[in-house]
Formats: structure tokens, sequence, C-alpha cells
């Protein structure tokens, strides 16, 4: 077995890879409560009120029913009922108005950063000219919503490219911003993996000609502002099973509610139609109504700060399921090229000589390998660059399979070890006993050993490897600890598959895999019950992304893997996959935490109004007002204010999210339960006893 | 409470741990080949071979759920209508030595429903019924309806475990199999052990004989032994006499009283054994198991210990309700001195927990708490541990509930045994726990409004409010007790009750068996750490706290109002 060195072969069109953060940035961008986003939400919250649009949410819609009744009451009554009475409805009247437009409001909030967004977008999508090439090769300009697909644009310099397609020829450098945010330009050529363009981006330098691949009006762009600005949002599974369920305990409430009347008629304490749709809304899951659908928004915009486009937000919610994860183990586990990891001396060499030869070697390479080399030498044996005038270097050839330097008289070699002893053996030099097990021992582990000589002598060996980028390890460890199993994908054979997979700390690997192995794989994993995630660029990933569970494409990939799958990177980081598992767990862990904080809320909410209920007809009742609220009245008023305050107080966590720690899901559950179960019980108590004190001190009977 | 009460629950305690396991495994068994050949395979398989022949069941063939709920549903139908036939021509039927005559269409209606629908609700008295349909007609249904709640229960676990599967068992195989291999075992058993304590078993009518003290008395017949054994075997509690379990010929001493406690759960609690069996995850089945026993050891730890002290009214009214060598104390109104309060307060939380309802004891006359826990622990649903079957799917419902709201908070779609809990299973659920809130409420509450129903009270305030809400509520969860005070044998209650038993006992099916078919058509996703884990004791208790505040939400007003006041105002004056 050999391994062949291939230093100076690869030529990196793309910018030297540098360790990347764990964590993906966050854009700094707009705050969610910036002033503009809370004066438009509070606006559009009153917009809001529309029934057409309150019936989509039955338990809100209950609470804007009950609002009107008790307007209308108030309305009737006033003049005949008592002060007392009139205030009391009044302000419960008052309260309920408040509950639905709080409601609105933190649905409205969590639109907020998407429409600003969406409307920065709607300037980008301004009309362009494009030049349409026909068959004959002459150009006609066009309008480019008039454009169709398989239209050949032809695209210059400082020009709109005027819709999404793929390049077909040449290649040129775009400058993406206006989607992704990052200044710096990317290369789009035709071919390979990295064709896809998008309409509203401007080509930089050089000319290419861009076959159209979507209709005006659903590009991406279109798309985009689309998802944003929450348009296309549709409810989720699981929010339409959280929705049945709320809709049954609103059923459930209303039959309760609706049949103590006839009980309290019997009892001969008929309660007032006030007081009896005070208690309904008070016992309706209205915090978790309320919030619900801010609560699924900001999930999907977290996302979309992330760069990270979400097709659907079925998408997002799969993503907290998933199970298994393919990663493609170049440029996500790893640089993707080997780097330098040590100096191996060998034959009495000292490090240090070895170190100072390896340098000189390298220092004219311009390979990443090359600059692996340097930067390790320097890093770990504080050697300084230097000038080397009149040096001449050997390049590397396929024949030779060793590059090098001659300069002053010393004449240095790197390169392949059988290669390197062929050289060396040439010119009679001795072949170092503990070269042969060094080697091997590289070889066998995956990695790639380049042997140094100088001279007629052998002086050690470089240990080139796949570097796992920095923070990898610890991120399998969480996701593991998560449950998610990670499956490393390479070409590589399966010795080196192994020992990067060990490194690394995935789970399992697919080794020398080809993309029909990617599908079988994802099949396997799913007939097993598994949900998959996989990220992917080419176009042979296409079918992949389809039938994965989470697919995120590439930014840079090709059309055909865009339109795969159902998820965009608009970084083209596939390392993001990770992050984007964890804001799907934290959309559905705040989903479920509110929801179990609002049902236990109910609790007090019973001992603040019953009481105050029945406690004229039946004074010992009294002892159920544990919390001793100051009078019927402000009992009721009380709870139906926590009930409103409490959607407010909650805005923040259903829009940044619930804290998410990645840890075994017992430890998820005990911590959230003692959180949102044990304090949606207590809360109330203090909140409603707090009110109540307020209230009664400004005089409310 | 006493030292003999202690005792008696310790003993009962201790024969439920081990019958629990035995009786479970063995069911386990019964139910699914793959476990083992179960005992007796061969002497069982003997009887049933010519039942499958003669009834033409395939026993091999598998339903889909649909069919399965059908099949309940054709069988329920025509079995009632022949029972209500022979209630109604009794007269000119064998085996009637007091010759009583033909019942009349609304009580023979309510009966034949109550029975069907393993209520055993007994809105006839004394002298109604012959011995040939205590011994055929209400038999018959005491066996099949316990029966059918069982293979509901199994077809749901099917459902549970089962991987991308169609089917859910065969009605007809699981109803046979419970009969023959469990419940006439069982009760053949128990009969004997009755016996032996001095329940009577024999076909005579009625005698007079002159007692000692030279007064003629009338000393009443009937195979009581057998009947008593599954009437508290398979949950059915009606009774052969209308005191039911308080009549010393039905429920003649101490021993005989844990005895029939014992029977009523025993089935039920085994069926968590059961299901942990069937779903290998022993654990889960545990699990179930103390939820279920915390309920029920937790409500018996109200009503025993009250009724043990009495009311407090009766104090200061000068009345001595210590525990003397002469007297069993605590509050002794409706109960009988055999069992005194302790016993009686055992017999009642069981009796209500599982859907059992024979009584040993007049409700009517416990203590406000002590009623109102019995009445509680119906609205439960009956999970604790409930009826055949129906009590294990009841909680398993409730797990789906605990599953969904607590589940998302770890991160992933709910889970439970690795069965996605989405939308279809939901909006079942949410049927399922909107039934007896739509049903009981609703009807009570139009009980309020209606004269007739109102004059049917023993008591006028929360008493009189609690007597109609503990009717419906006992119809609907299938439990049969009473709060004796209410007359039931009107028009009203005789049809809406029988409406209310029959929506109370085959809607929660339905859905049941719905979801199951919905479960059982999933894959089965495997558990990973990220799993919400469901066999542990933080779910158990969250189940607990999930079953007490579903229910507690739903009935807090109508509870604050009947028996919450009625306590608060005994001890601090109304």
């Amino acid at each position: 077995m050999s391994v062949i060195p291939e230093t100076s072969t690869i030529i990196s069109p793309l910018p030297e890879p540098r360790p990347r953060p764990p964590k993906v940035r966050t854009k700094p961008g707009v705050s969610l409560f910036e002033p503009s986003i809370v004066r438009r939400a509070a606006r559009d919250a009153m917009v809001k009120l529309n029934p057409r649009h309150q019936i989509r949410n039955p338990v809100m819609f209950v609470v804007l029913v009950g609002s009107v009744w008790t307007t209308v009451l108030f309305a009737r009554d006033l003049g005949k009922a008592t002060t007392s009475d009139s205030v009391f409805v009044a302000l419960v009247a008052a309260w309920l108005w408040f509950t639905v437009l709080f409601a609105n409001f933190a649905e409205a909030v969590a639109e907020g950063r998407g429409k600003a967004q969406a409307d920065t977008l709607r300037k980008t999508r301004s009309q362009t000219v494009a030049h349409v090439r026909h068959a004959d090769g002459t150009t006609t300009d066009v309008a480019s919503t008039e454009l169709t697909i398989g239209d050949l644009c032809v695209v210059g310099p400082g020009e709109l490219i005027p819709g999404d397609g793929d390049v077909v020829e040449g290649i040129a450098s775009v400058d993406e911003s206006a989607i992704t945010g990052e200044s710096a330009p990317v290369i789009r050529e035709s071919g390979g993996d990295r064709s896809a363009v998008t309409g509203g981006t401007r080509v930089l330098s050089d000319l290419i000609v861009v076959k159209i691949s979507t209709r005006p009006g659903e590009s991406f762009i279109d798309r985009m502002i689309a998802l944003v600005e929450g348009a296309s949002r549709q409810k989720t599974p699981n929010e339409i099973a959280l929705n049945i369920l709320l809709a049954g305990l609103t059923i459930i409430f209303l039959v309760a509610v609706v049949t103590l009347q006839p009980f309290a008629h019997y009892s001969d304490a008929a309660q007032s139609i006030t007081v009896l749709v005070a208690l309904l809304v008070c016992l309706i899951p209205t915090t978790i109504g309320a919030l619900l659908s801010a609560i699924g928004i900001a999930g999907m915009d977290r996302l979309v700060q992330r760069n990270v486009l979400a097709m659907s937000g079925r998408a997002v919610e799969a993503a907290g399921d998933v199970s298994t994860l393919l990663l493609d183990k170049t440029g996500t586990i790893t640089f993707g090229n080997r780097m330098a990891s040590e100096f191996l001396p060998v034959g009495g060499c000292s490090e240090a000589t070895l170190a100072e030869v390896v340098l000189l070697s390298s220092l004219a390479d311009e390979t990443p390998e090359g600059r692996s080399i340097v930067a390790l030498a320097k890093d770990r044996y504080g050697l300084e660059s230097r000038e080397l005038p009149g040096a001449e270097l050997i390049p590397f050839t396929a024949q030779t399979r060793m590059s090098g330097i001659e300069w002053e008289g010393r004449s240095i070699r790197k390169g392949a070890a059988d290669s390197v002893r062929r050289w060396v053996g040439e010119k009679g030099g001795p072949l170092p006993e503990d070269l042969g097990p060094i080697v091997e021992r590289i070889a066998m582990s995956g990695g790639t050993p380049l042997v140094v000589a100088e001279g007629n002598g052998i002086l050690g060996v470089i240990h080139l490897k796949d570097t796992i980028k920095p923070g990898m390890v610890e991120r399998f460890a969480e996701m593991r600890l998560m449950g998610i199993r990670t499956v490393m994908i390479t070409g590589d054979n399966p010795l080196t598959a192994k020992a990067i997979a060990d490194e690394a700390g995935v789970d399992d690997f697919l080794a020398e895999a080809t993309p029909e192995d990617k599908m079988a794989r994802i099949r396997a994993e799913q007939a097993g019950g598994n949900l998959v995630a996989m990220t992917g660029d080419g176009t042979n990933d296409a079918p992949a992304l389809a039938q994965a569970d989470v697919g995120v494409a590439m930014n840079t990939g090709t059309q055909a893997a865009k339109e795969a799958g159902n998820m965009v990177d608009l970084d083209s980081n596939p390392t993001k996959l990770l992050e984007i598992v964890e804001i799907g767990k934290q959309l559905l862990i705040t989903r479920g935490s509110l929801t179990t904080f609002s049902i236990a809320n109910d609790v007090a909410k019973y001992f603040a109004i019953i009481p105050a209920m029945f406690q004229n007809v039946f004074p010992p009742l009294k002892t159920l007002n544990i919390m001793k609220l100051d009078n019927p009245h402000s009992a009721i008023l009380s709870a139906v204010i926590f009930n409103a305050i409490i959607i407010v107080l909650l805005i923040p966590i259903a829009l940044r999210g619930v804290k998410f720690r990645p840890m075994g899901a017992a430890a998820v559950l005990r911590r959230n339960l003692l959180i949102y179960g044990a304090g949606g019980i207590v809360a109330p108590f203090v909140g409603i006893k707090l009110i109540d004190v307020v209230i009664a001190g400004l005089g409310v009977k | 409470m006493t030292t003999a009460g202690w005792v008696e629950l310790a003993i009962l305690i201790a024969a439920l741990a081990v019958t629990t396991p035995l009786l479970g495994a063995y069911m386990a068994k019964v139910y699914d080949p793959t476990l083992g050949r179960p005992r007796g395979d061969r002497v069982f398989s003997a009887i049933e071979r010519p039942i499958y022949r003669i009834c033409r069941i395939d026993p091999e063939s598998e339903q889909r759920w649909s069919t399965y709920a059908l099949s309940l549903l054709a069988f329920s139908l025509v079995s009632v209508l022949i029972l209500y036939a022979q209630l109604r021509l009794q007269g000119h039927l064998l085996l009637n030595p007091d010759r009583y005559k033909g019942i009349e269409p609304k009580l023979s209606f309510n009966t034949a429903v109550s029975f069907l629908t393993n209520t055993n609700w007994q809105a006839y008295g004394d002298g109604v019924m012959s011995q040939l349909s205590q011994m055929t007609g209400l038999a018959f249904h005491n066996f099949v309806s316990a029966a059918a709640g069982a293979a509901v229960a199994v077809a749901f676990i099917r459902g549970l475990i089962r991987r991308t599967a169609g089917t859910l068992g065969n009605f007809w195989v699981d109803l046979i199999r419970t009969c023959v291999r469990i419940l006439l075992p069982l009760a053949f058993v128990a009969a004997i052990v009755l016996m032996s304590q001095g329940v009577i078993d024999n076909f005579h009518g009625a005698r007079p004989v002159t007692t000692v003290a030279g007064q003629t008395q009338t000393i009443p017949g009937g195979p009581l032994a057998s009947q008593e054994a599954i009437k508290e075997g398979g949950q059915n509690g009606g009774g052969f006499f209308g005191t039911n379990s308080a009549h010393p010929f039905e429920n003649p001493n101490g021993v005989s009283n844990l005895v029939e406690i014992w029977l009523m759960l025993a089935i039920p609690f085994a069926f968590t054994y059961t299901f942990g069996k069937m779903a290998r995850n022993q654990k889960q089945g545990w699990v179930v198991f103390a939820t279920m026993f915390a309920l029920w050891l937790g409500m018996l730890l109200v009503i025993a210990p009250l009724e043990a002290r009495g009311s407090p009214l009766l104090t200061i009214g000068g009345a001595d309700q210590r525990t003397t060598s002469l007297q069993a104390g605590g509050n002794m109104e409706g109960k009988e001195t055999r069992f005194g309060p302790v016993g009686c307060g055992y017999f009642a939380a069981s009796t209500t927990s599982t859907s059992d309802g024979a009584v040993n004891c007049q409700h009517d006359s416990l203590t406000p708490i002590g009623g109102g826990t019995a009445l509680v622990n119906m609205m439960y649903g009956e999970i604790s541990p409930g009826g055949t079957g129906s009590g294990l799917f009841g909680m398993l419902i409730f797990a789906l509930l605990a599953v969904f709201i607590a589940g998302l908070m770890v991160g992933r779609t709910p889970e439970f045994l690795g069965k996605k809990i989405q939308g279809p299973e939901m909006k079942l659920v949410v049927l399922y726990l909107l039934l007896p809130a739509i049903l009981i409420l609703g009807f009570a509450g139009a009980a309020m409004l209606v004269h007739s129903a109102l004059n049917s009270r023993l008591n006028t305030g929360p008493h009189g409010l609690s007597e109609i809400v503990y009717a419906y509520t006992e119809a609907f969860n299938n439990n049969g007790s009473a709060f004796g005070g209410l007359t039931a044998n009107t028009a009203w209650y005789d049809t809406t009750l029988g409406i209310v038993m029959l929506a109370g006992r085959f809607l929660p099916m339905i859905a049941v068996l719905a979801i199951g078919g919905s479960l059982g058509r999933k894959k089965v996703v495997p558990a990973t750490a990220g799993t919400f884990p469901t066999a542990t004791p933080l779910f158990g208790g969250l189940l607990f706290g999930v079953v007490i505040i579903v229910v507690g939400l739903t009935y807090f007003p109508v509870v604050a109002l009947g028996p919450a006041v009625e306590h608060l105002a005994g001890h601090f004056g109304l």
C-alpha cells in the first residue's frame, strides 16, 4: 500500500480555510425589540383584531367574543347597575381586550424583524434588463419579469443577474451580499457544483452566461421574502396537534363554565355573565394560545438570523426530531486539506534540525499543505520565515513525486517515502532503520507521511493529516448527549475513514461512499425509524437531499441541490447543521414549556375565582381563598389581569426561545418540568396576590 | 384508624404485590402467544375450539381497528337485546322460585344497558330479578362486559407495540380467551373461597323460618357465591341483593370483605404487568402500576381515616364516636358493624377507584369528603386501577396526554413507546377527555333545571347536588355504585342514565381502538438519549400530576359546590 502525496496538484479555488468558531455567528442585525419594530407591532396588533384573523386561533377567538360580550353588557347596564358593579364590568372588559391585543402584539413582534428584512429584500428585487442570447448568437434585451425558463442571459461586470439559474459559460466573481449579507465576493463558474446564481445578485468581474431556471415571481428572493415575512407560513404538524389539544381544553372549560351556571342556580348563587366570562378566559389556555404562533414565527426567524432559509416550518420541526446526522467529512468535519501535525526525526537527527530543514523546504511552497508545514514550524519550534535569495525551487511533478529547494549549496527534498528513499539511495545515502516503521504507522493511521531529506541523509518525516475543525469533537459529544448519532460520509478508504472518525468522535462512518451509498444509508436509517439530516451541494447530492428528512443545501451549490433540499444555508457552512438541529429542538421545547406553564397556571386561578363566586352564599368557601384576596371583585379582576400580563411577560421567552443546553432528555425534562410545571403552579399564586394588593389598594370593591 | 385497620391494609397490599406479577404474566401469555405457552393451554384450547367452530371464528385471523370496533358493537347490540327480552319475559321463564313478574320497559332498558356496559347500576330493588335472570342474563354480562374491556385494552396495547401493522388482533378470540382462561377460572376459585367464609350458594326461593325468639322471618336464597365472585372479579358490582356487599349472605365477615376488595383490584392491577410484559418493557408497566397504586392508596387514605374519625357535627351534638370495645366508633351511619368504618372505607375507596361499584356501606352516608373522595375517584375516569382492561387503557390515554404536554419539552415530537403522538391521535385523546365533561356535567347540569329530576333527591342543598352529580359520574364511568338517597327508577333517570352509560362505555372504547389503529400503523422510533423517558419515576409523577390537574380543572367547581361546601360547613358552620 502506498499513500501518494499530491501536494502540488491540489489547487484550492477557495480562500485558505480559517478555523471557524464552533458556534455560527448571528447577524448583528436588528434586535427583537427595536423601537421601530415595537411601534409597528403595536399598530399591527390592532389590525389583527379582524375576526377573520382571530378565528384561526380558537382560544383567542373565545377571548375576543368574551371581550365584545362584556363590553356590550357594560354599555347596556351603564347607569342601571351600581357604580361598583359598573367599574368591575368595565375593568374586566378592558382587560379582556388587552388579553387579545397582547396576543396580537406577540405575533406582530415576532413577525417584525422578518417584515423589516423583507422590505430590504424587496428593494433588491428591482427590475433589471436581461440580455437574452438566441441560438444564432444575437442578444435582445428583455425585462427580467418577462424571462422564461431556459432563457440564456449574458451578464457582464457590474450588472445584476436577472433571475435564478445556472452558469453555463464562463467564470465570474459575484457579490451576493444582497441575500447573504456577506460582502466578500464568491466565484461562480459553469459546470461543477458551484454553478448556481441567484437573481438580484451582482456580477463583479468577467462575463457569464446564465441559464434561467425559475419563473419570475417564484425566484429565490421571492420565496425568501415570503418566508421571512411569514406570509407562506403554514402550521407545522406539532403545532396542529397542539392546537387540537388547546381547542379541546377550551371546549372542556367551556362546558365546565356553562354547566356551572345551573349548579350555581341550584345553590341560589347564579352568576353574572361577566364573572362567568372572566372565569372561562382565565381557565382556557390563553397564555400558550396567545404565544403559539409567535413561537413558530420566531423559530423560523432564528434560522433566518443565522442565514438559513427553511422552505417549510415542517423542516424546522423535523430538525428537532432528527436522530441521525449524515455529515460529509471534507469541509464539515475536517478542513478538507491535509495539514502538518508533527515532525518526526529519524536516524538520530534532532527535532530542531529537522524543523529548520522542513521550514526551508516549504517556505516557497504555496500549497495549503506547504503553508501548514510552515505554520507548524513557526508555532511549535519558534522559527522565523526568512528570504531565500537565489534559491532554486524544485516543483512537484507526477514523475518525481517530490518537491524541494536548492539554496546556497544545500539540496533539500520532501515527498513520497519511496521517491525520497530512491533519491537518497541514488546518492549512496543510508536508510535509517526507524524510517520504515514511522512511515508505516502514519499511513496506517490514515495520515500521509512526507519524508524529508537533505543531501544524502534522510532527516525525518512530516506527518500530514486531515485536521478536524476546532470544536467539532465537543459538538459531537453534545449531539450524542442529545441522542443524535453522527455518521461521517467520506470517499476515503475504510482505514483512513476509521482513523478520522475515531479522532472526531463520530458514531459511525461510511467509507468510499458513492452518492448511491449515501442514498441507501438514508433509506436504511429511515426504515429503522430514524429521522435523517444531511447537507449537500452537488447535483449528485440532490436525490439524497430530497430523501433526507432535513436536507440543507449549500447556497454555493447547484440549483438542483437547492431545489431538492428543504433548507438553504446562505453561508454555505455545512457545520451549521448542528445549529439547525438545536434551533429545531429549542422551538419544540419552548412550545412544550409554555403549554405546561399555561395549564399549570389554572390551579391558582380556580382558587382565586371559585371562592369569590360563591363565598357570599357559602361563607365556608372562604377557606378556599388561600391567597386571602381582598374581595370577590378584586379576586376575579386580579386573575384576569394576571392572565393578560403573563402573556406580555412571556413574549421574550417565546421569541428568544427557552434556554437550551445540550443534555439528555431525562435531564432536560426534569429541569423544564421544575421550572415551567412547578413554576407554573406557584407563579400565579404570587402574581395574583400582588395584583390584588395593588387593585384593592386602588379601592376596587 | 385502628391497628387492625392497618394490618388489613398491609395484607391487602401484600396480596396485590404477589398477584399482580403472577396474574399479569399469565394474562400476557394468554394474549400474546409469542411470550410462551400459558398454563392449562391444552384444557382451555379444548374448551375454546368447539366455540370457535360453532361461531365460525378463525382464531388465526386478525382485524383492523374498525372491524374490531364493529365486532364489539355488534356483539354488544345483540347481547343487550337478548337481555332486554329476557328481563321483559322473565315471568314466563324457568328458575323463578319467587314468581317475579316481567320487568317494565324503562327499567328493563336501564338494567340491560347497565349490565351490558359493566356499570351494574341497579335501579331495581329486591324482589324483582328471578334467579334465572341473575344467573344467565346478568351473570353472562358480568363475564362478557369485563372481557370486552379486556379485549379493547389488549387491542390498544397491540397498537402501541406493533410496527407498521394494520391489525389489532381478533375481538372474538380476545373475548372468548378472556372469559375462558382468565375470568372463569378466577371466578371458580373465588366462589369456593367465598363459600368457605359463609357466602351462600343454592337454588332456594325465600323461606320463612322461625327465629330463636319465636318470630317468623323470610330468609332469601340463591346462587350467591358464584355471582359474587364475578361481581367483584370483573368489576361489575351488581349485587344479588339490593344491599349488595353489605348483606351478610354476600359478604359475611372481615375476611370475605378483604377477599372481595382484593378480587376487584386484582385483574386491573395485573393488567399493568401484562402491558409491561407485552411491550417487552416491564419497567413501563410498573410505572403505570405505581401511578394507579398511588392514586388508589392516596384516596383510600383519605376516606378510611375520615370515616374512622366520624362527623364533627355529631360530636358537637353530644354523640360518642370513639372506638371502644363496645362500639366501632367513627361515622357508623349506613355501615355494617361487621366491617366498621375502616373496612367500609377500604371497600368504598376500592369500589369507586375500580369500576366495580359494589358497596358494603351506604355511600350517601359517608362523611362529606369521604363521599366526595368516592366521587372524585370515579371522576378520574376509573383508572386507579379501573375496570378489567378499561382501567389500563384509560390510564394509557392519560399517558399519551402527559407525553404530549410535556414531551415537547425535550425538543422532540412526543413519543410513547417509540410511537409518535401527532394530530390524529391528539384529536381522539381530546375527544376521550371531552366526553365525560360534556356528558357528566351536561346531564347533571340539566338535571338541576328539571323538576322531576330534583324531586328524586333525598337531601337538599349541597348534599342533594352531590347525589345527582354522583349518579351521572358513576353512570358515565360504568361504576354502578350509588349515593343511595337518589330515587333512580324514574323516567328521567332510567333514560338519561341509560344514555350516559351507553355513551360512557362505547364512545371512549371506539376512540381508544381508533388510537390503537392509528398507532399500530406507525413506525417505531428507536429510543436514544434524546427520547422522552417514560419508564421512570419522573414520568410516573408527571402522569399522576396530569391526571390530578386535568380532572381537577374539569370538576373543581362542581366538587366545590357539593362535597367541599358540605365538608367546610361541617367544620365552620354553614
